[in-house]
């Protein structure tokens, strides 16, 4: 049954896919927010050049690729803060000079797109032990600083002009934000690759927030759901032979779909509670005559706040109590 | 009396563009004043520029006596931006956005103190949305949306509350309870500045108000009944008659 944990090269891979699962969905839930999904794609393209530097130089891919990363993603930051180039702008322009650049490099070094595609869409075959320990690590910084900082970063994320005005160097957290994107888009390089790593990045995080209704909680069910689609997605590799991006994204994709009119289901209740604004006060009485029924917590119609008092949705009609009867609303 | 605002011969410019010129600004330990103003005065670039948000391009600002530029009392301000953007993106909480404004007094790796859940619970005891910690802030009404940024600011514990517009588009009663809030603030001493489209609710808390005009202030002093009402240009009080702008026109745009 668990024959695959027989083969070191496995439990590797599944250590790394672990760790990665958890590290990437906690960083993908800030750059939601700040509707930059898009970045870990950018990073991705910037670390392709990061590898090629490693393959040509002799000096280790992972290293070369997070300095590389760490490098695109400030610069990317710093595009978007100066505003010189909106962000899916900035983000497109260093799309293309990273993959190129990284073309470019690995055939200058003649190693051939062969190599380079276990960067691109992972393989579980080229994970050796200083991989799993260097992933380990850097996970581990990620889920760190994501966590001690979450109130900080959260505020930066959630009102940056807010923010600043309670002093919090916005500057500072917002590159931090972009440097552990980076890392942790690194970390995923070996196991999704790098074309596919945004998607670790964002679907977990979109999946979580369907549920949850706090930024600490969707923060944490991304998480679980990044880990299990990273588990599940090495595995089924193993049986299927296909490349553990293409199996990691997919679950993860799976797992969306599957909660999906789940979470449509569970907004549109949360809507139809939503409470009506009192534009005006009421002067004017429509009143609903002869009606029967005694409107009251848990009558089993929708109970909706409108100002200062509580409308009951009806049959598609809004009753508030006035004086022994009901008004429509 | 402290000068808590300063803005002397203040001038901003926003892309090249002058938007305020000449602005000349003295707010005291206490004091309540209402910003008024047609839409494009400059009446938001103000207070934007006063918390420290848009930098000044000629003048002086001071804030608690201390130039902007070496500011470090960021407890001490508390600034109530426009309904904005705070239940889009990722869900969060009432709770979770109120404990954002209790950052600027509390250290960065520091779990929250049992002074600071204190801070935040009180700020949504004072906004009446004690019950709804735990909402998705997403699901509240746009004035209980606005109430959780007063509060957000509340927990901060400030000793200068700067509010830009808070009953733009919001329900009365929301607009009563933000009201209540600040009368309550501003009998414990807090000094308050705040953007008005119309007094409304207001009217009872405001001293002085500021009455600005294509950038700079028109007009500088207690309210007209006026400037109170919005209706009646006939019964100006005598004593502002002399300074008085055209402020029926810029009114009547306000609705």
């Amino acid at each position: 049954m668990l024959d695959f944990l027989s083969q070191p090269f496995m439990v590797r891979a599944l250590v790394a896919a672990a760790v990665t699962g958890l590290a990437t969905p906690a960083v993908g839930t800030f750059l939601v927010q700040r509707r930059l999904s898009l970045m870990g794609d950018g990073i991705g393209h910037i670390s392709v050049t990061g590898v090629a530097l490693g393959l040509l130089t002799g000096a280790s891919p992972t290293f070369t690729a997070v300095v590389v990363a760490i490098v695109g993603a400030v610069a990317i930051e710093l595009l978007r803060a100066s505003g010189r180039a909106s962000g899916d702008v900035a983000l497109a322009l260093i799309f293309y000079g990273g993959l190129a650049g990284g073309l470019l490099l690995v055939s200058i070094g003649g190693k051939g797109v062969a190599t380079l595609q276990t960067y691109l869409f992972g393989s579980i075959l080229s994970i050796s032990q200083g991989d799993v320990w260097a992933s380990v690590a850097l996970a581990g910084v990620v889920i760190g600083l994501c966590l001690a900082l979450l109130p900080q970063l959260f505020s930066v994320s959630n009102d940056e002009e807010f923010a600043q005005t309670t002093g919090l160097p916005v500057r500072f957290y917002n590159v931090l934000i972009s440097v552990l994107a980076a890392v942790s888009v690194s970390v995923a390089m070996r196991t999704v690759g790098l074309l596919l790593v945004s998607a670790l990045l964002v679907i977990p995080v979109a999946t979580a927030q369907q549920f949850s209704r706090g930024f600490r909680r969707t923060m944490f069910a991304a998480m679980v759901a990044g880990l299990l689609a990273s588990v599940a997605g090495v595995i089924t590799s193993w049986y299927a032979d296909v490349p553990p991006g293409s199996s990691i994204v997919l679950i993860a994709l799976l797992g969306f779909t599957v909660t999906a009119p789940m979470g449509i289901l569970l907004q549109r209740r949360r809507l139809a509670r939503m409470p009506f604004e009192m534009a005006e006060p009421v002067d004017a009485h429509t009143v609903e005559e002869g009606h029967q029924h005694l409107h009251g917590p848990g009558c089993g119609h929708v109970a909706v706040e409108h100002g200062d008092h509580v409308d009951y949705i009806h049959d598609g009609h809004r009753h508030a109590v006035h004086e022994g009867h009901y008004d429509e609303h | 009396m402290t000068a808590v605002i300063e803005v002397a011969r203040g001038a901003v410019a926003l892309a090249g563009r002058p938007i305020l010129r000449d602005v000349d600004l003295t707010v005291h330990d206490g004091e309540v004043v209402a910003l008024l103003g047609a839409n494009g005065s400059g009446k938001s670039t103000l207070v934007k520029t006063v918390v420290g948000l848009l930098p000044l391009s000629a003048g002086d600002l001071r804030l608690f006596g201390t130039p902007l530029g070496s500011f470090g009392q960021w407890g001490r301000l508390g600034y109530v931006p426009q309904r904005s953007t705070i239940g889009q993106g990722i869900p969060a909480t009432v709770r979770e956005v109120v404990a954002a404004g209790r950052l600027a007094r509390r250290r960065p790796l520091r779990p929250a103190s049992g002074s600071d859940r204190r801070a935040v619970r009180d700020a949504l005891e004072a906004v009446g949305l004690a019950d709804r910690a735990n909402h998705p802030v997403a699901t509240l009404s746009g004035g209980q949306q606005q109430r959780v940024l007063m509060a957000r600011t509340l927990a901060g514990q400030p000793d200068l509350l700067v509010l830009d517009e808070p009953n733009a588009g919001v329900d009365l009663v929301s607009q009563q309870a933000i009201a209540d809030t600040l009368a309550e603030r501003a009998r414990a001493g807090t000094t308050i500045v705040v953007v008005l489209h119309e007094l409304g609710p207001f009217e009872a808390l405001i001293r002085r108000t500021v009455v600005m005009r294509e950038g700079r202030v028109a007009y500088d002093g207690p309210p007209t009944s006026l400037a109170a009402s919005g209706h009646d240009p006939h019964c100006a009080p005598s004593e502002a008659a002399g300074r008085m702008p055209p402020m029926a026109g810029l009114l009547e745009e306000d609705r």
